[in-house]
């Protein structure tokens, strides 16, 4: 059925789809519309959860911990400053293997203080074992919450699905609702190899000494490798069944292409349209658009990236002292390849500044008329 | 396609207006993106909402800075802010208004349109008096001038989508569908 919601009802109806059985919220700012409609949901009926509320957003996630454990299928959803918070327990929740589900809604980090768009918040979290989807569509924020309950259950590993604030969460779109019995048939219950039950006692997460806790992180980083390709098979499960591709990157334009932009939500989208401006140009661009960052999909940024001349990395966050993130990471897929591209890092848009065509087009110019950037990092829209 | 942004205050329901827009064209097929301005607001302080309609899906996420069209909610904003800034040649004002069109003074490249959408609100008592709740009629009015959907897909979008008074608030679209 199609319906006209926000980014953060996406999230809501994905996670309701999923039939999550438990929800844990601190429902304060930066805290959005999401829990807020799931906590309708769990109260009219509509999904049988059980919605916790709690005092903080450490609590959120260790409240979301524990009934994963117990064997539940756990949602939650938070935004910059109160994913800062949940820091501690997200390590937790990837080294005890809880496949906890989040929506995160990018809010740049504060001071100053800020409700508007930039990645730092969730990139932040790069480190935690996390699996990362960044969603550039109301369509795609429901759809791949369904999908990484499906990839962290199998794997054991949590996810998180991340869109812009305001440029997906507040704004209306028209989104596909599956019907519930198709999920159910692409989505089965959660059933996880141990859980914690008084019927079968067992400890969990206790004392590791050097002699076990390398294989643990060896294995978590195995089971991290098996994901690109777990995407892939049920982003084309997903397909045949609901119509929609959920891959691991969006390429728009790029087998052709002589330049290629490499961007990441809802500025990925804004995006494919100056690219469709500058082949009316006879300009050859292309657009790829990373969805799953984490991790990062190696394979398939090679081999696209493996035949093009120039490529422009355009990063709504950055790594103080460093670059921004999204450069670095290509610049690393790159490194040794027989074929490396001339790559440009921009960063532009930080704190909500609108990334707009004009963006795209200041940054084609500036690829497009040099051999080699002027300076690591080039600014865009920034008053120096 | 179409941009449109819609200048109201705080409190008078314009992000909900452009949404019921947005349900009405989407039972039409067409794809829509409506947001509100990206900030906190405040009731009573001049908001905006804005809707992008398209017959192909719409990749563009940046915001509207030269809407075809300005509906404003709000009469009293036209002299409180620039309600033409980034208005497009030809563009259409629609404002909820009891004078005639051309008692405004607009550049003569805009057509302005009148509706009274608060007298509208009044009579079928959606609001109070002293804050009447005009959304529902000014965008009847706003699908008549533009041409966008049948009334029929705006009222079946204000019957799913309004949980206060729904049958009132579609007497009052439709009227000011009828008069617009």
């Amino acid at each position: 059925m199609k319906k006209v919601i926000m980014g953060n009802h996406a999230l809501s109806y994905g996670a309701m789809l999923s039939r999550a059985q438990v929800i844990a919220a601190y429902p304060i700012t930066p805290q959005t519309q999401v829990v807020e409609l799931l906590s309708e949901m769990c109260a009219d009926g509509t999904l049988n959860a059980k919605f916790i509320k709690v005092e903080s957003e450490h609590s959120a996630m260790a409240a979301c911990l524990g009934a994963s454990l117990a064997g539940a299928r756990t949602f939650t959803a938070t935004s910059a400053q109160g994913l800062a918070l949940m820091h501690e327990l997200l390590h937790w929740a990837s080294g005890g293997r809880l496949p906890v589900v989040m929506g995160n809604i990018n809010r740049a980090m504060a001071p100053g203080w800020s409700i508007w768009t930039d990645q730092n918040d969730s990139l932040s979290q790069r480190d935690t074992g996390w699996i990362q989807f960044y969603c550039a569509s109301n369509q795609e924020v429901l759809d791949t919450v369904i999908q990484a309950f499906k990839v962290s259950e199998k794997l054991m590993i949590p996810s998180m699905i991340v869109l812009d604030a305001f440029a997906l969460s507040h704004t209306y779109e028209v989104v596909d609702v599956p019907d519930q019995d198709k999920v159910d048939a692409y989505l089965p219950p959660f059933n996880p190899p141990f859980r914690l039950t008084p019927d079968d006692p067992h400890a969990f997460g206790g004392l590791t000494s050097p002699e076990h806790y390398m294989e643990l992180r060896y294995k978590l980083q195995k089971d991290m490798e098996k994901v690109p390709a777990l995407v892939e098979e049920t982003g084309k499960e997903y397909e045949k069944m609901f119509g929609r591709y959920l891959g691991q990157v969006d390429e728009y334009l790029c087998d052709d292409a002589e330049f290629i932009f490499v961007t990441s939500g809802t500025a990925g989208y804004t995006a494919r349209v100056v690219v469709d401006e500058l082949r009316e140009k006879g300009i050859k661009a292309g657009n790829l658009r990373i969805k799953l960052f984490r991790p990062f999909p190696f394979e398939k940024v090679r081999s696209i990236l493996s035949k093009v001349p120039k490529v422009a990395v355009v990063d709504r966050n950055i790594s103080y002292g460093h670059h921004g993130i999204f450069y670095q990471e290509v610049k690393s897929a790159m490194y040794g390849q027989p074929h490396q591209p001339v790559i440009f890092g921009f960063i532009t848009g930080l704190g909500g500044r609108d990334i707009t065509r004009d963006t795209f087009k200041e940054i084609a110019d500036y690829a497009l008329s040099k051999s080699q950037a002027e300076e690591e990092i080039v600014w865009i829209g920034v008053k120096k | 396609m179409i941009e449109i942004r819609f200048h109201g205050r705080g409190g008078q329901g314009t992000v909900v207006a452009s949404k019921i827009l947005a349900d009405a064209l989407a039972k039409e097929g067409n794809y829509v993106q409506a947001y509100p301005e990206f900030g906190v607001e405040r009731r009573g302080a001049p908001v905006f909402a804005f809707i992008r309609i398209d017959n192909k899906p719409i990749y563009d996420k940046s915001r509207i800075y030269t809407p075809d069209h300005v509906v404003v909610v709000d009469p009293t904003l036209v002299e409180a802010i620039d309600v033409t800034e980034g208005l497009k040649d030809g563009g259409y004002i629609i404002i909820n208004s009891d004078k005639k069109p051309e008692e405004f003074k607009f550049p003569s490249r805009y057509k302005v349109f009148t509706i009274n959408a608060t007298e509208i609100a009044v009579k079928h008592k959606l609001g109070t008096l002293a804050a009447p709740i005009v959304n529902t009629a000014i965008v009847g009015a706003v699908v008549k001038i533009l041409n966008l959907t049948k009334l029929e897909s705006l009222v079946e979008a204000i019957r799913e989508g309004v949980p206060l008074k729904p049958e009132d608030n579609i007497k009052a679209a439709i009227e000011a569908y009828e008069k617009a």
